[in-house]
């Protein structure tokens, strides 16, 4: 009955103050709106610019380095005690294949931590432009699994990822080599492997990075035709791409696999040691701002209470002699500061959404993210739960402390003074 | 006889801005129930005080006050609040109505506020009290659409909301003409012998007070006459 009652009142005030209220409460629509959209749209690029780096690179990426044999034969003749100096070592005449791969693969896949493995064999190859050959990497890959962790498929621009599989003795080209060969989806072109061999392959597909020097050299094909290149059993694969669930293990994975599995392993931490550093400065220019825009909402609803509690000192000091106590009154003016923050808020939340919804329409067709065409927007719904909390926090802040001045009115002071 | 509604034992008051000044000296004094008493005085004896000080608002004085048998001193600020709700009904020389409701809700508040009844009794209530002091007619208006005589008499029907113990007034007829002030002089009598409500009325109008059961006479913040029952 209590409760009602003072809503009643907090509410007639508003109305009598109505154009204040309404300017008070679209201060905080405005401020909430500006949020959400600032938010939403900075974490939005945030997640396309660490989408670059976060869905190409894999987590934790095993592979074997060329190099010399930290135990040389002499060291295994004379055991550990004597120290031996060989001068002119040189890496063991053996390609960087991982060994034992299908036994790691299998218990990659079955590690929990691990989302999903993608095998990768690199070859060096060169393409044969009429009588110029350009040098190019391919790499084998198995596109499914590439396309699933490592969203290969959004970086195809002609064709179809899947063709690798299906087609035989095919390949996706980089754009950029494309263009300097000449030739489209359909074509055929000739690579010529290291080992001299020479390989007529169907282009299926066409791939853009955004990076112009990968795209001049980098294309694809499937594990077995780059196998077949290399003239290596279909056991030869130089990495293995894993995709971890928490890429936040990735350095403890590392160490672990590498020791585990006798390879090099290398974690995405240490391989872009600073791909976060940016987007969490990002992340905290926008909350600055953000939290900026609330606190001035929130003097906007403390100045509207201020006034509002002198312009209604009579009604405070008769409130208060008809027998409402102090908290009464204090509960009345934050109540009246909540209607404000509450319903500014709401509106803004919407106008949030609003515009998010607007800015994700806008055309944005950045020469590096083929995929990209339009800005981007994660309306991720805590950024409209922190919205709510920090509304609601302001104003009930905001309203306060007038309110605590309104509750300490001392009636005979008011109505001595008529 | 049973307790007095309201019972004063050697209230003291200071003022102490700028200087300490004592405005009231040792006022003892009773007021029994259907008692309806007129406090009289010059301006600036401290009469205002006395009912402040009474209506449990000011609370910052020496001596002990009682309604109804109760001691104000050592109360909360809530409690005191809640007795004022419930027993005191206050009616001032301005109405301090709120313009932005009805005149019947205007009425209504302190009884909500109490919320010993359901809004819809309260509101018949109201309405009652309306009809007691003439102005049912009134009951849907705003305050700011009534004359001054009007809006006085919604002011005491806001008093007696709540069937108070006691009803204060601060030169309630002040502001009134001659006719209204007869109307409203003729209300409080009504309730004094009607309802046995106690009534306590500072006033600067001789014959408004010769014409009440007792006159409390007040000089430089001390009773001279009328501290205890004539009749």
């Amino acid at each position: 009955m209590k409760l009602p009652l003072l809503y009643d009142v907090a509410l007639a005030l508003l109305r009598a103050r109505g154009r204040q209220t309404l300017v008070a409460a679209i201060g905080v629509t405005f401020s909430i709106t500006m949020f959400i959209a600032l938010l939403s749209f900075m974490s939005g690029l945030n997640q396309l610019l660490d989408g670059l780096v976060l869905n190409r690179t894999p987590h934790v990426r095993l592979y074997n380095e060329v190099k010399p044999d930290p135990q040389q034969p002499v060291d295994r003749f004379t055991g550990p005690g004597p120290h031996n100096f060989i001068r002119s070592i040189k890496p063991a005449d053996e390609l960087p294949r991982i060994h034992n791969v299908a036994a790691i693969l299998a218990a990659l896949r079955r590690d929990p931590r691990v989302r999903g493995v993608a095998p990768k064999t690199q070859a060096q190859v060169f393409y044969n432009v009429g009588t110029i050959d350009l040098t190019g990497t391919v790499s084998g890959i198995d596109p499914e699994p590439e396309t699933r962790l490592f969203a290969f498929g959004d970086y195809v621009v002609a064709g179809n990822p899947a063709s690798l599989q299906t087609v035989p003795n095919s390949i996706i080209l980089g754009k950029a080599a494309a263009d300097l060969m000449l030739v489209g989806v359909g074509d055929v072109v000739q690579l010529t492997t290291v080992k001299g061999n020479r390989v007529q392959l169907k282009v299926v597909g066409l791939f853009q990075s955004g990076l112009l020097e990968v795209d001049k050299v980098q294309s694809y094909t499937s594990l077995a035709t780059a196998q077949k290149l290399l003239g290596e059993a279909n056991n030869y694969i130089t990495d293995l791409q894993v995709k971890l669930h928490d890429f936040t293990l990735a350095p403890r994975l590392a160490k672990e696999y590498a020791q585990l599995y006798d390879v090099q392993a290398i974690d995405i931490q240490t391989a872009n040691a600073d791909f976060d550093t940016g987007s969490s400065i990002r992340t905290l220019i926008s909350y600055v701002v953000g939290v900026t825009l609330l606190t001035v909402a929130g003097f906007g609803i403390y100045n509207i209470l201020n006034m509002m509690i002198y312009e209604k000192m009579d009604t405070i000091a008769i409130l208060k002699a008809v027998g409402f106590a102090g908290a009464d009154v204090r509960r009345l003016f934050v109540a009246v500061a909540l209607a404000i923050g509450l319903s500014g808020g709401g509106v803004g939340l919407l106008c949030g959404l609003g515009l998010s919804a607007l800015i994700a329409q806008v055309p944005f067709h950045p020469a590096s993210l083929p995929t990209v065409h339009y800005y981007p927007v994660n309306s991720d719904p805590i950024f409209y739960g922190i919205g709510a909390v920090f509304s609601v926090v302001t104003t009930y802040l905001a309203g306060f402390f007038p309110a605590r001045k309104a509750s300490q009115i001392d009636p005979v002071v008011i109505i001595r003074g008529k | 006889m049973d307790t007095p509604a309201l019972e004063a034992r050697r209230l003291t008051k200071y003022f102490d801005d700028p200087v300490r000044v004592q405005v009231l000296h040792d006022i003892t004094f009773a007021l029994g129930r259907g008692e309806f008493a007129a406090v009289v005085g010059k301006s600036g004896c401290g009469k205002s005080t006395l009912l402040y000080l009474l209506s449990t608002m000011d609370t910052v004085y020496e001596g002990e006050l009682l309604i109804d048998g109760v001691p104000m001193r050592g109360k909360k600020e809530a409690e005191l609040a809640h007795v004022r709700n419930a027993q005191i009904g206050f009616v001032f020389q301005f109405h301090y109505l709120l313009n932005e409701f009805t005149v019947l809700r205007n009425v209504m508040l302190p009884g909500e506020k109490l919320g010993k009844l359901s809004r819809a009794e309260i509101e018949h209530r109201a309405y009652e009290k309306l009809q007691l002091l003439g102005i049912e007619s009134e009951a849907f208006k705003k305050p700011n659409q009534l004359s001054g005589g009007q809006k006085q008499r919604v002011a005491i029907a806001r008093a007696l909301i709540n069937d108070p113990l006691i009803v204060m007034g601060d030169e309630p007829t002040g502001n009134l003409d001659k006719k209204n002030g007869e109307v409203v002089f003729d209300t409080f009598k009504e309730l004094a012998e009607t309802y046995h409500q106690a009534l306590l009325i500072v006033t600067h109008d001789p014959e408004f007070a010769a014409r009440t059961h007792r006159i409390i006479e007040m000089e430089d913040g001390r009773i001279i006459n009328g501290a205890s029952n004539q009749k």
